[in-house]
């Protein structure tokens, strides 16, 4: 056994450091460059921002995947935290495994596959009901609520697992119906789960080009989609200041999440 | 220690309601049997609890205990049976409408709710107007010396202050029947003994009907008015606790409440105002001054408590309730001595006595051979 931290200890863990985050740093530091050459240091300069905020098709296509998040990461909420009440509080039942394997599927289910299907979906109802009228918004914003539902159901999942039932037996006790029940103690215990799965539904919403892809239409692409078609022509130091904002953005959602996270662990103290 | 012991000014001359054979119970519970899957952990048990009662369910894990409880409350419906609390049947009322509150072991505060708020939450479900649920959350509060707290959030109160706050909030809806999960488990031995009566003086002032789950078997005897023990699921003997000790009705709550030496024995002579039971261990007969209506011959147990030995170096004067033997070990606990006494038979035998002297200079020590003798009235005969 290691006893505290030896050296080979310290050099393996700085290696996996280096090796995670040498690329975005240098990103970060060329989001800076002064030169138009993304591959030339040229010295410091915010140039680039301020050309981003100028270019007013990347400014929309992040509208689009901002609005997209947010809509899609509320409703993934929502539906999530039903699922994963129904999921934690039913009783046994046959084929209750299967049902929560089901619900959590998506998150190991390759992009290729939920984007393809969920385009032939969208067809064929298009076809058979004439709704979602052709791909654009509506179609991202439900494809990215079915993947990010599965996140939020099996953090929501898993706090009510270890919620002291005993707290909603005391409240039943006390004279609160199912409803009130629910409101005033189970949602309140089970929020800070909640929030962290809305911040985890929105930056994965924020990330996704694969199903994006599939099910937007002309005129609607994402801020990823059209970062993707832009490095094809070439890159521009332009795409860097974007990432580095949304390296930002994103690196600010996840340890948000995390906080909330350990927030809620400390009303179980003792 | 029982009511009447307690408060002789007011129950001096009448007769506590459980000891009246035409008196109303307030709980009645009716065949009551649970069962999950194949396991009966209730079992076809009966049981009336009268107003003003503190009644004790006492029993080791797995009893039934706490089951029984959780049925009382609503939180499991039992598999058949009924249970009437105040002349209505409630086997089948859920949680919210029973006029019965309880208190949970883990006392189960709601954690992002202060204080104030939780003992508030009942008597807001009430739709009580503010003003009155303030006044009463405050008065609450003060009676369980917690007002300058009312803000705090559960997390920040110790043990017994969050005891306090879960009695407060299961006390103010002033419900007609108060259920108390292990209330002094998670406490240490000083807090526990004074909550203990902090608990009896609580029951007497509010006139609440108190049932108590307990594993402790001397908090049980502290606490309650009658005891009930229970084990696999069915109620063994009920009584009051001075009974339960002194009459225990069959071998298990012998030796469930306290210490208790027991020996078998066939009955010799059985009359109507004494007996005589020989007994192999002590090498000869057991005398009894009362009759214990059973076939002669039929093998029994006799108990004695410890403290109901005495334990001399010369031998006593009397032809039977005596035994001879040697001192293995001794305890001195302050107040009192424990020897362990092997007798000829190899059995052996357990004695306390008081130490009534601080010197009393031939003190008994290991190895010594001394008599054990007990009176007629001391034993009990025990046939199941």
């Amino acid at each position: 056994m290691i006893k505290g931290n030896s050296w080979a200890l310290k050099l393996s863990a700085g290696f996996g450091f280096v090796f995670l985050y040498a690329p975005i740093i240098a990103l970060i530091l060329y989001s800076f460059n002064e030169s138009k050459l993304v591959t030339v240091w040229g010295g410091w300069s915010l140039k680039w921002y301020g050309e981003l905020f100028r270019n007013e098709q990347i400014m929309n296509a992040a509208w689009i995947s901002l609005k997209i998040a947010l809509i899609s990461a509320t409703l993934a909420a929502v539906l999530g935290t039903l699922a994963g009440f129904v999921l934690s509080r039913m009783r046994k039942f046959r084929g209750k495994t299967i049902l929560s394997g089901w619900v959590t599927a998506p998150l190991v289910m390759p992009e290729v596959i939920t984007g393809l299907s969920l385009l032939l979906l969208f067809v064929a109802m298009e076809s058979m009901f004439g709704w979602p009228a052709g791909r654009g918004t509506t179609t991202i914003v439900i494809a990215h609520t079915t993947f990010c539902l599965a996140y939020v159901a099996v953090v929501v999942q898993s706090r009510l697992a270890s919620l002291d039932e005993t707290l909603e037996e005391a409240a039943m006790d006390l004279g609160a119906k199912p409803v009130s029940l629910f409101f005033l103690i189970t949602l309140p215990l089970i929020s800070p789960a909640i929030l962290s799965g809305w911040l985890l539904s929105f930056t994965l919403s924020l990330d996704d080009l694969v199903i994006a892809s599939f099910v937007s239409g002309p005129g609607n692409s994402t801020l990823p989609m059209v970062i993707f078609s832009k490095v094809r022509l070439g890159v521009t130091p332009e795409i860097n200041a974007l990432a580095t904002l949304m390296i930002l953005a994103v690196s600010v959602a996840v340890v948000a999440a995390i906080v909330i996270m350990r927030r809620q662990n400390r009303f179980q103290g003792p | 220690m029982s009511v009447s012991s307690v408060m002789p000014q007011t129950t001096s001359q009448a007769k506590p309601s459980w000891r009246q054979t035409d008196a109303e119970p307030f709980v009645r519970i009716e065949q009551i049997t649970k069962q999950f899957g194949d396991f009966t952990a209730v079992n076809n048990v009966s049981l009336d609890i009268y107003q003003n009662e503190l009644f004790c369910l006492l029993g080791g894990s797995g009893s039934g205990k706490s089951t029984l409880l959780r049925m009382l409350a609503g939180f499991e419906a039992p598999t058949s049976g009924r249970i009437i609390i105040d002349g209505v049947d409630m086997s089948h009322t859920p949680p919210w409408e029973r006029p019965v509150n309880m208190m949970f072991q883990s006392y189960a505060l709601f954690p992002h709710l202060s204080v104030e708020a939780n003992v508030a939450f009942g008597l807001k479900r009430e739709g009580l107007p503010n003003a009155e649920v303030k006044k009463r959350v405050a008065d609450i509060l003060d009676m369980v010396q917690l007002g300058h707290l009312a803000r705090r959030k559960p997390h920040m109160l110790s043990g017994g202050q969050r005891q306090r706050v879960a009695l407060a909030r299961s006390l103010v809806k002033q419900p007609k029947l108060l259920l108390l999960d292990e209330p002094l488990g998670a406490l240490d031995k000083k807090l526990r003994e004074e909550t203990q009566f902090e608990l009896m003086r609580l029951q007497e002032e509010l006139g609440i009907t108190f049932i108590v789950v307990t594993h402790d078997q001397e908090e049980a005897m502290t606490l309650a008015t009658r005891i009930g023990v229970m084990n696999h699921g069915v109620i063994v003997q009920t009584a009051e606790p001075h009974d339960m000790y002194e009459y225990p009705s069959n071998r298990f709550v012998a030796e469930f409440i306290g210490n208790v030496n027991m020996f078998e024995g066939t009955v010799v002579t059985d009359e109507r105002d004494s007996a005589t039971v020989h007994c192999n261990d002590l090498q000869g007969l057991v005398y009894l001054d009362h009759g214990i209506s059973c076939a002669s011959n039929q093998s029994v147990s006799v108990a004695i408590r410890p403290e109901k030995l005495r334990i001399t170096r010369d031998a006593p004067n009397t032809p039977h309730n005596r035994c001879e033997g040697v001192i293995t070990e001794v305890a001195y606990m302050g107040s009192q001595s424990i020897y362990k006494v092997r007798l000829a038979s190899g059995c052996e035998v357990r004695v306390t006595q008081p130490n009534a002297q601080r010197d009393s200079g031939d003190r008994l020590t290991w190895d010594d051979h001394v008599h054990l003798s007990w009176d007629p009235d001391s034993s009990v005969v025990l046939t199941s």
